[in-house]
Order: C-alpha cells, then structure tokens, then sequence
C-alpha cells in the first residue's frame, strides 16, 4: 500500500496540469463567447467570418487537445517512475 | 425536382447497398473470438478494437444520416442558427477527455455493457440504473426512426418510393428491404457488422464532401456568390412569421440559444447509449484518449458540411421539406453517377448508427430490465440471445413509427430524447468522479429534469407547430431564449446537490460502492483488468 499512498501524496495540482486544463478549457471560453465572432468581416476566400473562424477553433481545439494528450502522457509516465523508483529504494 | 427514377445513381446506389449487404453478414467471421456466444461478443466486439476501428465507428455512429441531412437542412432554412452543431462538436472532445477514460476503466474492471451497469454498481441501485436504462432507450429509439427518415429522404429524391400516387405497398417496399437486411446482419454479426460497415460509410462520405465542396463552388461561381446569394435570400420577409428567413451571423439576443445549445447538445452526445458502445469496444483506454485527438476531423467535414446548405440556397434549391435540400442539391449539380454515389453514402450513413442505436438500446433492456427484474441468474448466453432479439423488437418499432405517424413525430421525439439523455449526466459523470452525491436525490434530480424538459418543450410554440416547435425557450430567471436541456439540467444539478445534503444529514442508506478508487485509471495490460476481482485481494495486490 506503500506505493499507492505515495502517489496520492505527490501535488495534484502541477503546472504541467494547469496547462492540460487550460487546454481543454479553452474551447469553451472561445465557442460559449458567441459574441466575440457573430460578424460577417472578415470575409475569407468569400465566407463570412462566423463561419470561418468556427471552422478554424476545430483545427485550434484539436491541437490543444493533442497538446493536453501529450503532456498526460508524460506526467503518468513521469509519476509512474518516480512511484516506483521511490518503492525500490525502500 | 425531376420526375421519375433516376436509373444511374439507383444503380449506383443499389451496388454500395448490395456491397455492404455482403460485408455486413462476413463480419461476423471478423475478428471471430472462441467465446462468441456472450454480450461481451455480440454487444461490444469483443472489447477488441484498435484506435482507427474505434475512430471510424465512432464517427460512423455519431455522424448519423439524419445529421448529414439535418444540418445543412437547418442552415438551408434559417442560415447561422444551424452551424452551432460546429462549436458542439467542438466542444465534445475536450469533455471526453476528461471523463470517457475513467469509465472505460471501470467498465472493463467490472465487466459493464452499458452505463446503466455502472450505475447500478456505483450507487448500489436498481431503481437509478432503471431510470437511466429507461432515459436510454427512450432517448436512442427516435433516433434510430430519423435514420429511416434519412433513408426516405434519399430514396424520395432518387425517384422511388416517392410519391404519394403509388399504393403503400410499392411505396415503402424499398425501405423495407432496406431495414429487413440491416435487420438480419446485425442480428447475425453484432457490433462488428457496422465497424466493418463504417469503413466504406465514411470512405464515401470523405470523397463526397471532399468532391462536393470543391466542384459546387465552382459551377455556383465562388464563395463569393454563394453567399452573397444566401444574405440575399435570408433577408427576404418569411411570410409564416413576418421577419427576415434568417441571418449570416447571429443577432445579440440569438447568441445565448446559440451557446446553450451548443454546450447542452455536447454534454449530452456522450450520454446516448450507443456513442457510450462503440466506447467501450475499444481495446484500451488509450484508444480513447488518442481518439478524441483524431475526432475532431469529423467536426471539420460537419463544418464543410453545413456550408452546402448555403450552396442549395444559391444553387436556386426549392424544397417545401427542408430534409431534401441536400440530397435535392447532388441530384441537380452532379452527374448522375456521382448522385448515386452521394446518396449511397447518405444511405449507408443511416445503416450504421441505426444498427448500433439498436445494439446500444437492446444492451440496456437485456442489462438493466432483463437480468435485474426479470431473470437475475441469465447466463451470458441468454443475454445475447435476449439482446439479439430485441435489437430486432427496436428496429421493427422503428419502422412502424417511420411509415405510420407524421415525420414530425420522429424529429419532436428525438428533440425530447436530447432534453432527457442529458438528465443522465449528473449519475454518470458525476458518479466517475466523486461518489458524494446520493442515490435517491440523483433519481429526484433526474425525474425534475424529465419533467421540466418533457413541460417546457411542448409549450415551445412555432409557425408551423403549436407543440414541440423548437429546443429554446426562455430561461426562468434570466429572460433569455435558451436551450431547453441545458436548463433542465441546471435545475436537475441544483435539486441533486440540496437534496444530496438533506438526505445525507437524515443519514438515510447510502447503498453499496462496488468499485474502488483505483479502478477508475485501471489500463489493458494491469494484472487484474478484466477480471473480476474481490477489492480485498485488488487491495493486497500492491
């Protein structure tokens, strides 16, 4: 049980977290915030802004959600070492 | 629209129909395991499928017909208010993220088919599972009745089935083979009937898009022209309602339907039975996650999507049903062949989802009413056979709702169906993360929800229809025309939460947690993943 409470005892909150969550809340901010783009201008290739620029935040959220994907990867990976490392030298 | 049958794109159609027909029944030998006599097997592939199997059933499950026609439909009509299915989708896979690896963990821990499972084994409550399995399939048989609708749509333009001259018989055979076929393999091959079926649906539907929002453009003569063509027409007076049809960018008080619907569909997609299937088929947990990176390719195509309801405007498109607009446009701007290339991906669209809604729906009876009400000692050879069955009950009713009632029945149904699956929320999601709330204050909360929802959306009012006339309504309290399930789901949240610390200070019964903490971020490859184990033993394991 050792191991398992030494990893509930590491921070939960890291910078690399805040910057998963800031990745996944993102969208949100910008897509709820219909104010900010309900105008035609600019037009781009002959579409409207609206449209445009919803189409864009999909390429935008999925490289943000890429990016919050990685960054887990490596922070599981990086607790996962330390909790066993820090069991062996028990 | 012209008259008669469209001999080439039929012919087209009939081949991608009878090409899946084929791939529909060899599925079963996909991926065959020794245990296939089990709802693990027939209800979930075998819990089998990689990160692309995964991506294409996902996309081919919760990019429906209905949607394909649906949304380009609603721009068609009312220009801006439509796209919000874009910033939806958006939204969903940042809120995946977050929640669908934990129950896919917990899920293969304790061997669950469905949501309702988990419930049950978290809550420790029959009565909440039942509300959800209920929700569930309520919710999911609508939607498989608008995938028929899609169908129609598609077969009408097409020239057969169409008109109203023909007797019934003649009239509605096509979609009768149509659902006996998909009937039959989905009954023979399970799940992966329609993973195997995803692959050419999408394939088709990726080259449609693609072909259609290049070569449309240039016969319309640019973006450029097409909207401006668009304003134009969205600025005439509709005569229905005395205002403009519609606009190119939301006006202020819009914008708040606009983000409300956009949040509450999003929260809601995931609550639908069968987007939960295709989940849990998935190999790992990893799938899930590398998945919603890959996603979000769907929500650009839904995007380009949309636009070709704009093209139908400018095009010159005049449809009294709005659901023909698209298909009305291929049938008038490509050549036939290509027509019939299009529709048959429309119409393999709609095979996909509806077997997996059938699937997903037929889980939760024989999970959730079945096995807890009926029968408690069903071995998991009973449970497929009862699930096989009832996939078929599903469809039949289906199609007895499609040819009997009005097509607005279907579509008012399947507007309810968001509002209630989104009362599930606060037991799944909520019950993922934290096991605080109580049992009985999420069934109150879930019955306030349903009944505002059910309440509020047959009072919303349109030119067209005195009931069920639209998702948004006005939000008590704040005064602005908001969605409908999202309020619904405020209020459900709010009565949880006080009525969780009423019955938590009487001390009434908790139930029983059947799951530990750790099995909430349990991957393939952990030592006891997959096995059912005592949480004495999981505990001493470490």
């Amino acid at each position: 049980m050792s191991d398992a409470s030494d990893v509930t005892k590491a921070a939960v909150v890291t910078p690399v977290r805040v910057v998963i969550a800031i990745c996944l809340i993102a969208p949100f901010v910008a897509m709820l915030w219909v104010g900010s783009y309900a105008k035609t201008d600019p037009v781009f290739i002959g579409i409207p802004f609206f449209y445009w620029y919803q189409m864009l935040w999909v390429l935008i959220s999925t490289a943000l959600t890429v990016t919050a994907y990685q960054l887990w990867e490596r922070d599981q990976r990086a607790r996962k070492a330390r909790s066993t490392t820090g069991g062996a030298q028990r | 629209m012209k008259d008669g049958v469209n001999g080439v794109a039929l012919g087209v159609f009939v081949f991608f129909f009878l090409a899946v027909t084929v791939m529909g029944f060899l599925a079963a030998r996909w991926r065959k395991a020794d245990n296939e006599h089990s709802l693990d097997e027939w209800g979930l592939g075998g819990r089998s499928f990689g990160t692309w199997v995964t991506w294409f059933l996902l996309g081919g499950d919760l990019y429906t017909a209905y949607t394909f026609v649906a949304v380009p439909a609603a721009i068609y009509a009312a220009g801006a208010a439509g796209f919000f299915a874009v910033p939806y989708t958006i939204l969903v896979y940042p809120l995946i993220f977050t929640f669908l690896p934990r129950l896919w963990s917990v899920s293969h821990k304790h061997g669950y088919v469905t949501t309702s499972d988990f419930v049950r084994g978290r809550f420790g409550s029959k009565g909440l599972s039942f509300a959800v399995a209920l929700t569930g399939i309520l919710a999911t048989m609508p939607y498989i009745a608008l995938q028929l609708v899609g169908i129609q749509a598609v077969l009408d333009v097409m020239g057969v089935g169409g008109s109203d001259g023909t007797n019934w018989f003649v009239k509605d055979l096509p979609l009768l083979i149509a659902f006996g076929v998909l009937a039959a393999y989905t009954y023979s091959s399970g799940l992966r009937a329609p993973a195997l079926i995803a692959f050419v649906k999408d394939g088709l539907i990726y080259l449609v898009i693609a072909v259609a929002i290049i070569y449309i453009p240039i016969k319309l003569g640019g973006f450029d022209d097409i909207f401006a063509k668009a304003g134009h027409a969205f600025a005439q007076t509709n005569p229905a309602t005395g205002k403009p049809r519609g606009t190119l960018a939301p006006a202020e008080p819009a914008q708040w339907t606009y983000a409300t619907l956009a949040l509450g569909s999003a929260l809601a997609l995931f609550m639908y039975p069968h987007s939960i299937t295709a989940t849990l088929s998935s190999k790992s947990r990893d799938v899930i996650r590398r998945n919603t990176t890959i996603l979000p390719l769907y929500s650009l195509m839904l995007g380009l999507l949309a636009l070709l309801g704009f093209m139908a405007i400018a095009a010159g498109v005049k449809v009294t049903n709005g659901q023909l607009a698209i298909p009305q446009l291929f049938e008038n701007m490509f050549p036939d062949w290509f027509a019939g290339v299009a529709f048959a991906a429309i119409g393999i669209g709609a095979l996909v989802p509806a077997a997996i809604m059938s699937i997903a729906a037929a889980n939760l009876f024989t999970r959730n009413i079945y096995r807890d009400f009926i029968k408690p000692d069903a071995t998991p050879k009973q449970e497929a056979q009862v699930s096989k069955l009832v996939s078929l009950l599903v469809k039949v009713g289906a199609l007895v709702f499609v040819l009997t009632m009005d097509k607005t029945v279907a579509i008012n149904f399947q507007l309810l169906g968001g509002i209630w699956i989104l009362q599930t929320f606060p037991s799944l999601v909520g019950g993922l993360f934290t096991r605080w709330f109580h049992r009985w204050a999420l069934l109150a909360g879930w019955a306030v929800g349903m009944v505002y929802g059910t309440v509020a959306a047959y009072g919303v009012a349109s030119p067209t229809q005195k009931h069920f006339g639209g998702s948004a309504k006005e939000i008590p309290g704040i005064g602005e025309i908001g969605y409908i399930g999202l309020t619904a789901f405020v209020m459900n949240v709010v009565v949880t939460v006080v009525l969780t610390f009423a019955l938590k200070a009487l001390k009434a019964p908790e139930g029983v947690d059947e799951t530990s903490p750790e099995d909430y971020t349990a991957d393939a490859g952990d030592p006891d993943v997959q096995v059912e184990l005592p949480p004495a033993v999981a505990g001493s394991a470490h």
